[in-house]
């Protein structure tokens, strides 16, 4: 019973996680229909930046943290200006070839920059021990916690800028229907570049936290890749389109991975995942949540 | 208050327009008609600024409509409703709504608009927070019209209201534009196939044939004219 507690504790913290990877991809995909692949490696390259500032420079855990989600920000934002915009109109595989390009053209500058050899240790926010529960020691640490606590309050925060404010209308209503938005008067072609700077800001948070647990360390290519085949995992189970659903299918995806490693066997996790994906796809192809049915045209 | 001077619109070697002119005169309805391909919904995304002319000019209230941005084209007081309605179906009737009012800062004055459309059109009040999709037909060119009264428009452009929608419904449509233009002083330019409807609430119109203007007038005069109806208006 103490291991189930445990594995579910810790299902939830990783979780959590790939919900806020789940949700980056979603925000990017309901604004221009792409799913990013470089989102492994955008995050990938702003927690290195992160790192260097904290590592190298020993800048404080916070003020990193900040840089790393703005530089996230910022790449997000130049990339769908750049990049993504003049093959917006093309065929949907054109857009999915810069986003892979862009993922190997960030993972060869990371290794450039900070070398491809070594794994590099990230510091922590918090302690790494478990709670005590009586002699007992609980798969879950303060830095746990706050991994937990700080997704959630960028969902909420972001469930409240979609639903409930002028700005979060026009860009839901952008991602339904464009040309119906402009002729409203919204200005479509920023809140496009507004989607992806925020996906890649979440993706940003995210990939500090990451980068923090015990078993996190920061590398060109690994951990990241892996991070993005769990978030684009969750949020096919969510639907693709839903927010709601993204964090959702990352909790749920959380939960099978912790105890199908300790269950089963933890040399394949990433295979677990993968049939999870097939399995949703097999069965319900547009995700647990979704609730339109086929878009009219 | 508009003023549409020689306007050429191609699309590739097809003009669509060629040579139109027309004038819309404040708080008037004008109709414009004529058959499929006619060149009636390029004129009014010519107007609007969605298609940009070969050749002509345009002015509103004396600005220059073809040097102004779509965008921007809205926040001058002219509302479209596209054809096909346009109606955005994943969001509710009441966010459909506030979208039409977004860069009207003011909330008191957005509560103010809401409340008016929801008793101009009562079936959309019942339906308020439900996704537009539940809606009818009818009820979506109600919501799509009624969107676009958001905006508090001096010029509305409308795009085959009728289209797909029982006889009923469409007189009841013909009606709220005839009121909007008494009560509110609005100008209305209706594009329509069904002529009949469209010439029965319209102060002049315009009939269009491959590009051109072939007549224009009074819309009482034309509904009389028995010749012109066989050749154009086809009742």
């Amino acid at each position: 019973m103490f291991r189930f507690l445990n594995l579910t504790l810790n299902g939830l913290t990783n979780g959590m996680i790939y919900a806020a990877v789940a949700l980056a991809l979603v925000m990017i995909w309901r604004a221009t229909r792409i799913v990013n692949f470089a989102q492994g490696g955008m995050l990938m390259f702003t927690t290195f930046i992160a790192w260097d500032l904290a590592q190298v420079h020993h800048a404080n855990y916070w003020v990193a943290l900040v840089v790393a989600v703005v530089a996230g920000i910022l790449i997000g934002g130049v990339a769908e200006r750049v990049l993504v915009r003049p093959v917006e109109n093309g065929p949907p595989l054109n857009a999915v070839i810069v986003t892979l390009g862009l993922l190997i053209f960030l993972q060869a500058l990371a290794g450039m920059i900070w070398g491809n050899s070594q794994a590099h240790s990230y510091p922590p926010a918090f302690r790494f021990i478990g709670y005590k529960v009586g002699d007992r020691t609980l798969r879950f640490s303060p830095n746990d916690l706050f991994i937990v606590l700080s997704v959630l309050v960028v969902v909420i925060a972001l469930y409240v800028l979609f639903q409930r404010t002028s700005l979060g209308l026009q860009m839901r209503a952008t991602a339904f229907n464009p040309e119906v938005a402009g002729l409203l008067g919204v200005r479509v072609g920023r809140l496009l570049t507004l989607g992806w700077a925020l996906a890649a800001g979440l993706g940003a948070l995210v990939g500090v936290l990451v980068a923090g647990t015990s078993s996190g360390y920061v590398t060109p290519v690994g951990p990241f890749d892996a991070l993005l085949i769990y978030g684009f995992t969750a949020a096919v189970i969510g639907g693709l389109d839903s927010p709601g659903g993204a964090v959702v299918g990352g909790v749920v995806l959380g939960l099978i991975l912790s105890y199908a490693d300790s269950y089963i066997s933890n040399f394949i996790q990433t295979m677990y995942a993968l049939v999870v994906l097939i399995a949703v796809l097999m069965i319900r192809p547009k995700g647990i949540f979704s609730r339109t049915s086929e878009r009219r045209v | 208050m508009l003023t549409v001077e020689d306007v050429v619109t191609t699309y590739g070697a097809v003009r669509a327009l060629d040579g139109v002119s027309m004038t819309v005169e404040p708080s008037t309805i004008t109709a414009v008609l004529g058959a499929n391909g006619a060149g009636k919904t390029t004129l009014l995304r010519t107007v609007n600024g969605l298609v940009r002319p070969r050749a002509g000019r345009i002015s509103y209230e004396g600005r220059d409509l073809l040097r102004t941005h779509v965008d921007e084209v809205v926040r001058m007081g002219i509302a479209h409703v596209p054809e096909g309605r346009g109606v955005i179906t994943e969001l509710t009737v009441d966010e459909n709504l506030r979208l039409g009012a977004l860069w009207r800062r003011n909330r008191t004055e957005l509560q103010q608009s809401l409340a008016e459309m929801y008793e101009l059109f009562p079936p959309l009040a019942e339906r308020r927070n439900k996704p537009a999709d539940t809606l009818s037909g009818g009820e979506r060119q109600m919501l799509a019209i009624a969107r676009a009264l958001m905006s508090r428009p001096r010029l509305l452009l409308l795009d085959e209201p009728s289209l797909g929608l029982a006889p009923r419904i469409t007189a009841q449509i013909m009606g709220t534009l005839r009121r909007l233009r008494d009560e509110q002083s609005l100008t209305v330019v209706l594009v329509e196939q069904n002529a009949r409807s469209a010439l029965s609430v319209s102060d002049q119109a315009i009939v269009l044939n491959l590009g051109r203007v072939v007549v224009s007038g009074p819309a009482v005069e034309l509904a009389a004219d028995e010749k012109l109806r066989h050749a154009y208006l086809g009742f």
